[in-house]
């Protein structure tokens, strides 16, 4: 597995859980590091418009997300935070609204109907959340949503894997990739060698340099999120909202900025004074609480947004997955990718996934 | 409250400044942070955790640690070891996360 970080550490514990032996390459401090960065939601509503499998595969592994949650605190005596109570969106004009509104029906309509959500007006959204402020003209419910603290569910995947007798080789920037004699032969930074059955390419950003070795593509691109984290308040947002969301412990995140930054994964004014604006709109009380901290992260993207999946013709045995959301995926990267992945019990897996394969990109590219 | 304490001023010449924690009044000395006031006052603890509950103070006196959190002047939630202590300031210790504050009536 090259690739400790949310998706790498999910899968690999879901192999072990399937009695393979894993070893994991973690490339060190130094790292492109989105899963510290994550902003925690298990987000739902209007993912997969133009790829309704897209949306199947993420309500899946929502679904499967207690049963995750259940399983990973056995194994690691860490709970991640589950809390699924639905999540909003909050509009603050009647068009963004109306915008809403008609994705989440395109979505809808997409998948037979099988979508539940909810328009809420504004004083339906403040029987919810009494905090919402007088700018909100209105808010969309979806019961699929949740949260949960991404730094503790990071945690508990590395003391699961760890326990279930994973290794993690830490430190480890892995240079190349060679397929050789019907395996792989994976090179470090400062000469290290191993050798491996399988590989399974979970390096984030680090993918698009590393697939083409082993006969797969990995277009990725970086988006820069921002995320501001308040003081400690008492509890008040018991709903996750894509753009803002109270945590256990009682701080107060607030997020959703992309912008394409390069590989700068830090912060600026403009965006940051741009986040706490919008937050105050939303929430007023929030323009008398402190902000302690704010950091960036950048986003694994694909061209077309959605995930990818792929097992290499090319080299048999090696595989990449690709995805901006880390937290959401958990369950279904733990629980029903591994058997995909080996082929073992792919019979476990929806019967979709081809569509999620980076040959949608080269199509496109020639046709 | 406590009186005796583990800190010794080792600069006892600056005038001499009278504030309140918790109702109380305090002795403190001009150019103090209200952290180094509490310290030399045997306040070690100027909060109770909002996750466990453990009693904290001033640990790192230099802005970093966020854990000398007390309420002064009505304020929750502020630094004491980066807030000069003045005449007549009311210093209140915390128990717990902060109250919400009330929205501002211009912040819509």
């Amino acid at each position: 597995m090259i690739g400790g970080g949310l998706v790498g550490m999910a899968v690999g514990w879901g192999l072990l859980r399937l009695g393979r032996q894993v070893t994991v390459f973690d490339e060190g401090d130094r790292a492109i590091r989105a899963s510290r960065g994550n902003f925690g939601l298990i987000w739902v509503q209007g993912k997969g418009a133009g790829m309704p499998d897209y949306a199947r595969w993420t309500r899946l592994s929502a679904r499967l997300w207690p049963s995750l949650a259940e399983e990973l605190s056995a194994a690691s005596g860490v709970r991640p935070e589950l809390s699924q109570p639905g999540g909003m969106t909050l509009f603050l004009s009647e068009a963004e609204a109306a915008a809403g509104v008609a994705k989440l029906e395109g979505l809808r309509d997409a998948l037979g109907g099988d979508y539940p959500f909810e328009y809420l007006g504004a004083n339906a959204a403040r029987a919810l959340v009494p905090e919402i402020g007088p700018e909100v003209v209105g808010a969309i419910h979806c019961p699929m949503d949740g949260h949960v603290n991404p730094l503790y569910l990071l945690r508990a995947l590395h003391t699961a894997f760890a326990r279930a007798g994973g290794r993690l080789v830490n430190g480890a920037a892995v240079e190349a990739v060679e397929p050789l004699g019907g395996g792989f032969r994976i090179r470090c930074a400062g000469g290290s060698e191993w050798r491996a059955g399988q590989v399974v390419l979970a390096a984030g950003l680090g993918n698009a340099r590393l697939a083409p070795m082993v006969g797969l593509d990995a277009p990725v691109r970086p988006e820069r999120g921002q995320v501001l984290v308040t003081e400690k308040v008492r509890p008040f947002l018991r709903l996750p909202l894509a753009r803002v969301r109270q945590v256990g412990e009682g701080a107060v995140q607030i997020g959703d900025s992309r912008e394409d930054a390069g590989f700068d994964d830090g912060t600026s004014t403009e965006v940051m004074a741009h986040l706490a604006r919008r937050a105050i709109r939303y929430f007023p009380l929030l323009e008398r609480v402190r902000l302690v901290r704010a950091w960036g992260a950048l986003r694994v993207m694909s061209p077309d947004g959605n995930p990818i999946y792929e097992r290499s013709r090319e080299c048999p045995g090696a595989s990449v997955i690709n995805c901006h959301s880390g937290v959401t995926l958990a369950a279904a990267h733990a629980l029903v990718l591994p058997g995909w992945l080996t082929l073992e019990r792919g019979g476990d897996a929806p019967g979709y996934m081809e569509v999620f394969g980076a040959e949608r990109f080269r199509l496109q590219a020639t046709g | 409250m406590p009186r005796d304490s583990g800190f010794r001023r080792l600069d006892e010449t600056g005038a001499p400044v009278a504030f309140e924690i918790d109702g109380v009044a305090v002795a403190a000395r001009e150019g103090d942070t209200v952290a180094a006031a509490m310290l030399a006052a045997g306040i070690l603890a100027g909060r109770q955790t909002p996750v466990s509950g453990a009693p904290r103070g001033p640990f790192c006196m230099m802005g970093a640690c966020f854990d000398c959190l007390v309420e002064i002047d009505g304020e929750p939630n502020c630094q004491a070891c980066m807030t000069p202590v003045a005449p007549g300031m009311r210093v209140r210790r915390m128990r717990g996360a902060r109250p919400l504050p009330e929205a501002t009536a211009d912040a819509g």
